[in-house]
Formats: structure tokens, C-alpha cells, sequence
């Protein structure tokens, strides 16, 4: 797979990163050896393999469906970049 | 300069112990030293403050049955410490300041522990040589232009160089065993799921594992002990009763079945390497151990496995990274979406961005089988590799890295190289085993080169014993001379 410039600009576009046009033909040169690299796995037959998504044999526990913090609002407030009272202030989002 | 400071943490549990120093004149050792070593920039924060009161409150009121009686200890900067800045070596964390404690630090306080200062890292725990670091590269006490390896670089750095007495990393493809093997510490990551994840800035949720590290095994040990344990706030920790692993830590491996993979002879690796790992099969084999011959045939694959697990995993945790809650957040951008993308360029330096890429790209749309659900099976295999051999053989030797530390700077421009640096490392976090790296020698230059000891699930004990043994037999003398102050 060969990454080329409208492909980063695809990507970066779904990541939700700007990525400035001056640097994104480094970038795809680098993605490029990377996929060159992870695509030695296609060398593998792995039609009869199961997929691995988690090394534990258990599944995992749910919780009980019960409030056990709360009152942190001040507490989660306190890192924002931007706030008015007790609400995170974003750029306007609608007209 | 003390040499108080120079000891293992061992020794110095031993001397608040016996009433010989106070936890405050300690904490002020450490403090000295760490304010004259800036130029290894192994501490992103300071809290020495809060460390000089906790340790007066010790004095006054010594708890002496406690696991870290008074021990003053700095952690990587990966772990949320409540009110104390936690910056995970990025811009975008740069003034985060947690509202909570991460349940391993918080069990280390429990055990005695006082927080001494917060340590540099790779930015997001992603790099290999702490060189992506938003807060700068990080020198090796080893040598003046060296890296110390990474991601945990700052808690190697510090730790080889004296500021603290053992500390914690984090380990997702090597970074707690490979920084420990370029600075001739131990370093151990433990099964996935005996440590709790809860309060970590998170890379890779299925790899990621805190561990312990520190000079020398036993400290390890004692260090293991007091971070393990179950957490019901993490849904993956395991389920399971505490275990004393430094009183049960021993010596005899008589009779214990090494395996040695022939997959990890690598092309091109230092001939220094491949004599090292010689003269580990001996020293365990003259101990009484027996040594035999296994193949983990997929092991080629577990790097480029990793490459692809690993950004998917991580784009979609650093998905939270929007400037909204908590943050950095840009100041340009028209709208709510080009806030997003302008907080997230400027917020995240370049391998962080890269691997962000790699793991969008993946996970999209049309890309997923081919890529994503190809390494979840490929996974399976090399797990495999490791549960068939298991039966044959109780712990694996292999060496820790494929080279030792090298120059800041050498392997920047080149995202594959410095990747290789985990090629032994990597495996066993795809297969969720703990896996230790103690110091075995040095090379030419007199840089450490470690070996490692990998175990089978929950079978910390089993190689701390084997890494015990060896230590205790080989006779390995880290040379650092201070020469920063």
C-alpha cells in the first residue's frame, strides 16, 4: 500500500487532525514504509485463525447499573480550556 | 555527594527500619541530588514540597510495617496523580493537573510511599528513546549523548543516576524492559491485568501494563508487591489474592526448564549479544536449570502485529484529546471542527500524529479486515507459540534488546528503526505474559546490555526467582560516574 498525499489528506480528515501541507509528503513517505512494513503479515494464511481481541479468558465484568460517584462537577470543570459557570464553552456550533 | 542515595531500595527500606536516617533526611538527599542532575532532564515535575511534609508526618508517626516505610519515590508521567501536574510528556497535557489518583500510585502510597516528583517520558508513552518527548529528550546517566531508552526513559534515567530509589513505568511493547536493559536496571511487566490500568493515560488498552523498576530484584520484587492487586474500577484487572513476592523470592532454580527460542537470533545482531545470552544459558545451566532449544515460529510478525494493534487502539483512545474538557485547547479555527483539528495538530508532536494516522487508517472503513482483523488473528498465532511451549518449558531467556543504548538523535528520521528496538519486547505483550530484563553485562563501550526472563501468565514469582538467581551469579557492576555533576 502506498500512501500518497490525498490519501494523508483522507485520513487526517477522519482523525480530526489539520496536517500542514508542507509537511504531509514526509508523512506519506514515512506511512508508506510503514504499511510496506506491517504488510508482511499478508505472507501468513490466516483463514482458519480465530481473531484475538483480548489475552483474558474471562469476559468482562459489568459493573451494577448504580450512581457511585457524582458531585465532581466543579472537580471536572476545573481542567477546562474554556468554561462559563458551570458549562464548557465550545466555539458556536449552530447558526 | 551521599552515597546514601546510591543504594537499592532494599537497603534503605533497612534503614528507616532500623531508625538509621529519617524519611525526611532522605527525601532531602534525593532532593539534592535531583536539583544538581537538570542536565539528564529526567524530571518533567517537582513536588518536593509535598514530599518534605509527607515525610515529616512519617517521622512523627513512623509506620515501619508497611511495604515502602517513608521511601520517597518519583513515577513516570503517565500516572494521574491527584493535584500534581500529569502531563504524559505531550503539549496537549502540559497543564493537566488530575482530580484524581491512579489506583497504582495510590497503592503505593498506601504502602508507605511519599510522591517525590513525576518523570519524562515519550510523548503519550509512544517512542522508543524518550526522544518525543514535548518536555526534550532525556540523557542516559551512562553516557553524556545517549538515549535512555524509552518510553519509561526518565523513570531509567533517573533511577540509574540516583533521584529516586526504584520507581514505576509503563510497558505496552517494551518500554519498561528496554530502558531498563540501556541503563542497567531491572525492569518487569507484569501479566496484563495484575496491575490496574485505572488512572494511566491510556496508549494501547489491550497491551498497556504498569510495572516495576529499580536496581536490583529484590527491589523489584517488593516494588511488584505493592502495586499488584485486584481493582474493580479497571474491568480487566484480575481477579485474585495478593502475593508476597519478596518473601517467597528464592534462589533455587534446580531442575526449572529454560527455553531458548531460536527466532530471536536475529540477522545483524551484535555478536556481543548473541555471547551474552551464551553466558546467561550457562550461568542458569550451572545453577541446575535445564536449558532447551524451542521455536516460536511467528515471532517475525509480532512487530508489524503490534504496528497495526497498536495505533488502532490508540486512535481511538486519544479520540478524547478535542481542547473541550481538558487540555490544550488552539486558539484558531472558525468552527467547532476546525477548533478540533487545529487543538489536535498543534497539541500532539509528530509520532503521536503518525501513529494516530496509522491507527484511523486501519480501523476505516474498507480497511479493517485487511488490516486490523488480519493482526487480531495473527495475534492468536504468536499467542499460540507461547502456550505450546509453555507446556515444554517454565520461563524463556532471551536478550532484552538488539543492541545497546545509542546517540540521541541517530534513529529520529527513521520511524522503523528505532520500531525494531522492540523486536523482543513486543511478543510478549501481544501474549499478555510478564517478562523481566535484568542487567546481564556491558558491551565494548561499556554501555549495560540486559537479558529477559519471560514467564508464564501470573508467573511473576517463577522469573523474579530465575532473575534472582542470575543476578546473584552474574556479577554485573554498572559503571556510571556522575559525571553530569
Amino acid at each position: 500500500m502506498s500512501i500518497d498525499k490525498d490519501k494523508i489528506k483522507h485520513i487526517s480528515k477522519l482523525a480530526r487532525i489539520s496536517i500542514d501541507s508542507k509537511k504531509s509528503d514526509s508523512l506519506a513517505k514515512d506511512l508508506t514504509s510503514i504499511f510496506k512494513f506491517i504488510e508482511q503479515l499478508n505472507e501468513l494464511n490466516t483463514d482458519k485463525v480465530e481473531p484475538l481481541s483480548s489475552i483474558l479468558n474471562t469476559p468482562l465484568r459489568s459493573r451494577e447499573d448504580q450512581i457511585n460517584d457524582g458531585k465532581i462537577r466543579d472537580k471536572i470543570l476545573e481542567n477546562s480550556p474554556k468554561k462559563n459557570e458551570e458549562f464548557f464553552v465550545v466555539p458556536k456550533v449552530i447558526e | 555527594m551521599s552515597e546514601i542515595v546510591k543504594k537499592n531500595l532494599s537497603e534503605i527500606i533497612d534503614l528507616i527500619k532500623k531508625k538509621e536516617i529519617k524519611s525526611e533526611e532522605l527525601a532531602n538527599l534525593y532532593i539534592d541530588k535531583v536539583n544538581k542532575s537538570k542536565k539528564l532532564n529526567s524530571y518533567i515535575t517537582t513536588c518536593f514540597e509535598h514530599a518534605i511534609q509527607k515525610s515529616k508526618e512519617f517521622d512523627k508517626k513512623p509506620n515501619l510495617n508497611s511495604l515502602l516505610p517513608g521511601v520517597p519515590l518519583a513515577v513516570k508521567d503517565l500516572f494521574c496523580t491527584n493535584g500534581f501536574k500529569t502531563t504524559a510528556g505531550s503539549k496537549m497535557l502540559e497543564n493537566f493537573i488530575p482530580q484524581y489518583e491512579s489506583t497504582v500510585t495510590e497503592n503505593l502510597w498506601k504502602e508507605g510511599a511519599i510522591l517525590l516528583g513525576k518523570l519524562n517520558c515519550d510523548e503519550y508513552a509512544m517512542g522508543s528513546s524518550n526522544e518525543t518527548s514535548y518536555f526534550g529528550s532525556v540523557v542516559n546517566p551512562i553516557a553524556k549523548d545517549t538515549v535512555p531508552g524509552g518510553s519509561s526513559g526518565g523513570s531509567a534515567s533517573a533511577l540509574a543516576a540516583d533521584l529516586t530509589p526504584a520507581t514505576i513505568g509503563t510497558d505496552t511493547g517494551g518500554s519498561i524492559r528496554q530502558p531498563a536493559s540501556f541503563t542497567g536496571t531491572v525492569g518487569l511487566k507484569p501479566t496484563y491485568g495484575l496491575c490496574s490500568r485505572w488512572g494511566i493515560v491510556a496508549f494501547a488498552s489491550s497491551l498497556d501494563q504498569a510495572g516495576p523498576m529499580t536496581k536490583s530484584v529484590k527491589d523489584c520484587s517488593i516494588m511488584l508487591e505493592a502495586m499488584a492487586g485486584f481493582d474493580k474500577k479497571d474491568s480487566t484487572s484480575i481477579e485474585k489474592k495478593k502475593e508476597n513476592y519478596s518473601k517467597n523470592l528464592k534462589t533455587d532454580i534446580k531442575g526449572l526448564k529454560i527455553g531458548i527460542p531460536k527466532e530471536y537470533r536475529v540477522d545483524n545482531m551484535p555478536k556481543e549479544i548473541d555471547e551474552l545470552w551464551n553466558k546467561g544459558k550457562s550461568i542458569l545451566k550451572d545453577l541446575g536449570a535445564d536449558i532447551i532449544d524451542i521455536s516460536l515460529p511467528h515471532t517475525k510478525y509480532a512487530l508489524p502485529t503490534y504496528y497495526i494493534v497498536a495505533p488502532a487502539e490508540a486512535s481511538s483512545n486519544l479520540a478524547r484529546y478535542d481542547g473541550v474538557k481538558y487540555g490544550y485547547r488552539s486558539s484558531k479555527g472558525n468552527d467547532l471542527i476546525e477548533m478540533y483539528e487545529n487543538t489536535r495538530s498543534e497539541g500532539f508532536g509528530d509520532e503521536v500524529k503518525r501513529r494516530i494516522l496509522i491507527g484511523t487508517y486501519v480501523l476505516s472503513s474498507g480497511y479493517y479486515d485487511a488490516y486490523y482483523l488480519k493482526a487480531q488473528k495473527v495475534r492468536q498465532l504468536i499467542k499460540k507459540d507461547f502456550d505450546e511451549n509453555f507446556g515444554k518449558v517454565d520461563a524463556i531467556l532471551t536478550p532484552s534488546t538488539p543492541s545497546s543504548a545509542f546517540k540521541i538523535g541517530e534513529k529520529t528520521n527513521d520511524p522503523i528503526s528505532m520500531y525494531l528496538n522492540d523486536i523482543f519486547t513486543v511478543p510478549v505483550n501481544l501474549a499478555g505474559l510478564p517478562a523481566i530484563s535484568v542487567p546481564a553485562g556491558l558491551d565494548k563501550k561499556g554501555y549495560p546490555l540486559g537479558l529477559q526472563l519471560i514467564g508464564k501468565t501470573l508467573d511473576e514469582q517463577n522469573i523474579l526467582n530465575v532473575a534472582y538467581a542470575f543476578e546473584k551469579n552474574c556479577n554485573f557492576k554498572n559503571e556510571i560516574k556522575n559525571w553530569w555533576l
